[in-house]
């Protein structure tokens, strides 16, 4: 499988050379995966900081229903995302098919039930008599949110990285709503797929490094943070 | 506490997000001024199109965008409204397309021709057979044979040879592997297995080029007439689908079927070898 050290090459030569066609996908995976982690981080941390810290009727069930959505497989939510902004879909006034924005809601679709299961997750296992101590400590509701929003902060950090790297690598999404144009919608996944399904097997490699990549200088970012 | 300064962090990064939102609307809205055309693999792989684009940019000042899938799909997609014009090969579901009323003015612009291309070896000992006896020989010696199988252009016409020599589908036999993929991939996956695929010429061209002039897999049987690939251009029935850019499509059809076009085309060559042949009328 001499592609293999030929694809790491490759990899190298592509980023170094500034070959156009592979920043080109590159702006396009960050730009998509940016849009879709913004709306998700958003409404996804809220919703499960209520998940987890508050009780009401149908918890369980609502907590049931974004466990499943953990497993809604891309395609399908490409597909989804297709009927709703197909020029007949009820989204199809927006022109929202084959672009990126048209992805990231499929990406957001992606994303959102990871990052409030993960962050329900992190805010169930908080410590629960820090509640009782900061009221009687006489902290008012404010005081009492961002206090427990701190003391969970590396669970949604995790619940961000973990929903990061699913939206940024998936692919039928990208495929379905993006239709994979050159110049425009081609991310890297979508590229991989191209190349690979030419036969071009070493160029395909070495894209999958480059995504590697991006993915290391997010950490790498993210510990940064996490160490101040 | 840390509070302040994490807020600040918060309302940084959510800035920060603002402006991609910002930056990235610019080219989605450039974007969707251009033509967009649904076509087939075969003229993508081969990179006509890419060949092909700038010239016509030039010509007419109209930005060309596409999006390469099987003939199946890109008919769907014209049915949907979803794109301009279409380039596909596919005559009688062509046809039925524009019967329905999905789509107008179907023109012929160029073809090419299929062909069953195997290992050297031929373990079903087709070299040279006429398809009806190639497919037969095939099917007897239970040698592998690899279908596109997604309803494309040319799976269409690979189902229609096997109807043709008097075959039942070989849907659920052993040696039928149905791919679901594009040409290139499936040529790939017929040499792995060392087996058959029916393929067009341009694009096994294109794959014999890529292997550097001695690909694995070499044509066996070519030259019948019932062979043949012919590729039109399908404008997306404005009447049905009014946000469709009719004028623009239309003067793309124009100039892919002019003589200036089928000069292009006609020197669109790999490894010296000539990939499509123009007829636009």
């Amino acid at each position: 499988m001499d592609f293999i050290s030929h694809g790491i090459a490759e990899a190298f030569r592509l980023l170094l050379s500034g070959d156009s066609q592979t920043y080109s996908a590159v702006a396009a995976t960050v730009k998509v995966s940016s849009m879709s982690m913004a709306v998700s981080l958003a409404l996804g941390i809220p919703a499960g900081f209520i998940l987890g810290y508050t009780s009401f009727p149908g918890k369980r069930q609502a907590r049931l229903m974004v466990d499943t959505m953990l497993a809604l497989p891309t395609v399908f939510i490409g597909l989804l995302v297709y009927a709703l902004v197909s020029s007949q879909g009820p989204l199809g006034d927006l022109g929202l098919l084959f672009t990126l924005k048209g992805i990231a809601i499929g990406q957001t679709i992606l994303a959102l039930p990871i990052v409030i299961a993960l962050t329900a997750a992190a805010v169930e296992q908080m410590d629960r008599q820090l509640r009782t101590t900061l009221i009687s400590l006489g902290a008012d509701r404010y005081r009492l949110l961002m206090t427990s929003l701190w003391e969970v902060r590396h669970g949604i950090l995790a619940a961000g990285l973990t929903a990061y790297g699913r939206v940024m690598t998936e692919v039928g999404i990208s495929m379905m709503v993006g239709g994979n144009i050159k110049w425009q919608t081609r991310t890297v996944t979508t590229a991989i797929a191209l190349e690979t399904g030419k036969g071009r097997f070493a160029v395909g490699f070495a894209l999958g490094l480059v995504l590697i990549l991006i993915a290391l200088t997010v950490n790498v970012s993210v510990s940064f943070l996490r160490r101040k | 506490m840390d509070y302040p300064l994490k807020k600040v962090g918060i309302g940084t990064t959510l800035i920060a997000f603002c402006l991609l939102l910002c930056l990235s609307g610019t080219p989605a809205r450039a974007g969707s001024s251009q033509l967009l055309l649904a076509t087939t693999t075969s003229t993508d792989n081969t990179g006509l199109l890419d060949y092909l684009a700038p010239h016509f940019t030039r010509a007419t000042g109209i930005g060309l965008r596409w999006i390469a899938v099987g003939t199946g799909k890109a008919l769907k997609l014209g049915q949907n409204c979803d794109v301009d014009v279409l380039l596909v090969h596919a005559p009688e579901a062509e046809k039925n397309f524009v019967a329905a009323g999905y789509g107008i003015d179907r023109r012929q612009v160029m073809y090419n021709d299929f062909v069953i291309i195997g290992p050297l070896a031929d373990p079903a000992g087709i070299t040279g057979k006429e398809v009806r006896s190639a497919l037969v020989s095939i099917k007897q010696s239970g040698a592998t044979f690899v279908s596109r199988g997604d309803n494309s252009g040319t799976h269409r016409k690979e189902l229609e040879l096997w109807a043709g020599s008097g075959l039942e589908l070989p849907d659920k036999a052993s040696w039928y592997v149905q791919t679901g993929q594009g040409m290139l991939a499936t040529i790939n996956i017929a040499a792995e297995r060392k087996g058959y695929t029916l393929t067009d010429r341009g694009t096994y061209i294109k794959y014999a080029a890529d292997h550097g002039g001695n690909p694995p897999l070499k044509i066996l049987v070519d030259g019948d007439a019932c062979l043949r690939n012919q590729y039109s251009v399908i404008l997306v029935n404005p009447e049905r689908c009014p946000k469709v850019k009719s004028d623009q499509a239309k003067a793309f059809a124009q100039w892919l079927t002019s003589p200036q076009a089928g000069k292009l085309i006609a020197d669109f060559r790999l490894m010296g070898k000539q990939l499509f042949v123009p007829n636009a009328e």
